[in-house]
């Protein structure tokens, strides 16, 4: 994975650069520049995360389970899980499909669609969402067979779910392609001359060498998922106790000076951001250690 | 099992990388596809495997016609230059996997492929890795295993891409002979891909030379390394001198001097090239003598039994570089100094037409 390897190779490169007489900067330098990060750090990452949960907490436990465990709250924490629960693993088989075809095959338009893969990073989630009411709205290219059939999309759930996997799509697709082309073809290619077909091959060669990536991308689209606000918020008409997510709900609470409610469901949302960057942490870790050649590792380690 | 391979034509793009080749390769035989980088070689052996197909042409296998048959159903062994092994299985797993991934209905037992893949271990000497991975292991360890995991599926025919190519000079040394011992045993029909002249000649009993997408010459290691039939052939196999000349009345006339030669079929006045080995060349201090053609020593390099002697040309051949091989003994007898203006007469001299389109490459040591 690019990000762990680049990571431990830092702390080696930052041991060598210091060794170095040609590379060591003076002293007052290194401690400006430490400090200066630092303080940066402190500042906009860590004051804001003690602050979510200093204020969540400030009138007592009870008042922040009581939030918690309100109905609304209650129906919005079911939302959320639902609308990840369908759009991780779609976009799981999705991201997989895409990153496949895009490195194993070439076809015309293979750029446009490597392209394409980044748009939701690239657009404005509010513009996701108003593009959703207008395909799909009451006034809406469809929206008038909808009306017919009676499917609601818009201001319902497949609404949001819909928002919520145009917003994530790219994150398995992304951590998956320069994966899958710095692999190669070579291994795929063995396992077929010695009689695999496509699918064994796919399970039993290139599903565990991207493991690492794939759930990677996964653990980050999740997070995503549980946390976007602007596409949700256009679709969702904000109906409580229906089409509600957290996010929506804590700006709901917000805005009604319900400061401590508000702050409980967004801790919940920041404990969510803490766990998703401790299993990206130990991701990072295994598939470095997977990746790491024999001399480093010993028997022992690889064997796994 | 034989296979042919008629007419074959591959083009990427502009570039054309085979340009109609025609090949048999015997039954039982190991066979080197000899070529610089970007010959067609290894093109033409994934078009055997089935991992590429041809514009036009056919593979038969054993007389058959294989160009509808897909990968899978060839039983081709396939040995990659960088292993392809499969990183996050162990050597035992990845000898199994041909075995594991048959049908269930003509899938051996898992104790008879354990057997199987163990034998295969021992006859590529390393059944004491079987609980490694490969990144464990070092690269000559890995090419071995790589073998086995192709043997493992009794291939009808053995494949290999540079099998050597990845490795250091000792253990690339090491391998080949043991690649030839292995073969003698198995007697499965061989094809492997090299660059590398010293490694065909040792170890294929057919070689076959290709040069941009062609054949150039086909033969025994010993025929061809002999007898070369182009001037590519000559110049790719092999430490080579070059004189650029024209057919003159008794010789090749090379700028002011001239080389005996005893073709007779060569045209009067036309260009030739001239080749003439390291040992086939003489150095004479005899300063009355007036044959071949004039030099002086730059560089006098004697390790072993044999020394090398560099001269650059003077007269009409100034700016070319020889190469003389010659004994030690004989080394002493001559007294050269480094400077020194002597005179090199060819013992046997290969004089071809000059090829008009492609210029001879000159491959130097």
């Amino acid at each position: 994975m690019a990000g762990a390897t680049t990571l431990h190779a830092g702390a080696d490169r930052a041991v060598r650069f210091e060794s170095r007489a040609a590379t060591r900067e003076p002293g007052w330098v290194k401690w400006t520049f430490i400090a200066v990060s630092l303080a940066f750090f402190t500042l906009f990452l860590l004051l804001p995360l003690v602050a979510v949960f200093h204020e969540a907490l400030r009138k007592g436990w009870d008042t922040y389970l009581a939030a918690l465990v309100h109905p609304d709250a209650l129906s919005a924490i079911q939302l959320t899980l639902t609308a990840a629960a369908i759009a991780v693993p779609l976009n799981l088989v999705f991201g997989v499909a895409a990153a496949w075809a895009i490195a194993k095959f070439d076809f015309p338009g293979k750029h446009v669609l490597i392209t394409l893969i980044d748009l939701p990073f690239s657009v404005s989630p509010v513009v996701a969402g108003l593009v959703y009411v207008l395909v799909f709205g009451a006034q809406g290219w469809f929206g008038e067979w909808f009306l017919d059939h009676d499917i609601r999309i818009i201001f319902a759930v497949p609404g949001i779910v819909l928002a919520t996997i145009f917003v994530t799509f790219p994150f398995v697709a992304r951590e998956l392609i320069p994966l899958m082309q710095a692999q190669g073809r070579d291994e795929e290619e063995a396992a077929i001359v010695l009689g695999a077909s496509g699918w064994q091959t796919f399970w039993h060669v290139t599903l565990p060498n991207i493991k690492w990536g794939l759930l990677y991308g996964v653990v980050l689209c999740n997070a995503r998922a549980m946390g976007e606000f602007g596409a949700v918020s256009v679709v969702s008409g904000h109906i409580r106790g229906e089409t509600n997510t957290m996010p929506l709900h804590v700006e709901i609470l917000y805005n009604e000076y319900q400061f401590a409610a508000a702050f409980a469901v967004a801790s919940l949302l920041a404990l969510l951001a803490l766990v998703t960057l401790v299993i990206k942490t130990w991701i990072e870790h295994r598939s470095a250690q997977d990746d790491l050649p024999p001399e480093e590792t010993g028997p022992g380690v690889a064997a796994t | 099992m034989s296979i042919r391979v008629e007419n074959i034509r591959k083009q990427f793009g502009n570039f054309v990388a085979l340009d109609n080749v025609s090949l048999d390769f015997p039954t039982g035989e190991l066979t080197a596809l000899l070529g610089p980088s970007g010959c067609g070689k290894t093109t033409l052996l994934r078009i055997i495997a089935g991992l590429e197909t041809a514009d036009s042409g056919r593979v038969l296998l054993e007389g058959e016609d294989a160009s509808s048959t897909s990968v899978r159903e060839r039983q081709v062994g396939f040995v990659f230059q960088h292993y392809a092994l499969f990183k996050h299985m162990t050597v035992f797993d990845n000898v199994a996997f041909g075995l594991r991934m048959k049908p269930r209905s003509v899938r051996p037992s898992e104790a008879s492929i354990a057997e199987k893949v163990h034998r295969l271990l021992d006859l590529v000497q390393l059944d004491w890795l079987a609980d490694r991975f490969p990144s464990q292991l070092s690269g000559g360890q890995r090419q071995r295993i790589a073998l086995a995991r192709a043997l493992a599926v009794e291939p009808r025919v053995l494949l290999l891409d540079e099998p050597f190519g990845a490795l250091d000079a000792k253990v690339r040394k090491e391998l080949r002979r043991w690649l030839r011992r292995l073969h003698d045993e198995l007697h499965v029909t061989s094809i492997f891909v090299t660059h590398d002249q010293e490694e065909a000649l040792e170890v294929a009993d057919q070689v076959v030379l290709m040069n941009h997408g062609h054949v150039e010459q086909v033969g025994a290691p010993e025929e061809v390394y002999r007898h070369p039939s182009t001037p590519f052939g000559y110049s790719f196999l092999g430490a080579v001198n070059l004189f650029h000349g024209r057919v003159e009345e008794g010789g090749v006339r090379v700028g002011d001097d001239s080389l005996p030669h005893d073709h007779d079929d060569l045209v009067h006045g036309s260009e030739v090239l001239a080749f003439a080995r390291p040992h086939e060349l003489e150095i004479v201090t005899d300063g009355s003598r007036s044959d071949g053609v004039a030099a002086t020593v730059s560089r006098i390099l004697s390790f072993g039994v044999t020394a090398r002697v560099e001269l650059d040309g003077a007269n009409g051949a100034s700016g070319r570089h020889f190469e003389v091989e010659l004994t030690r003994d004989r080394l002493l007898e001559l007294d050269l100094r480094e400077g020194q203006a002597v005179r090199l007469a060819p013992s046997r001299l290969k004089v071809f037409p000059k090829p008009e389109e492609r210029p001879a490459q000159r491959r130097g040591r």
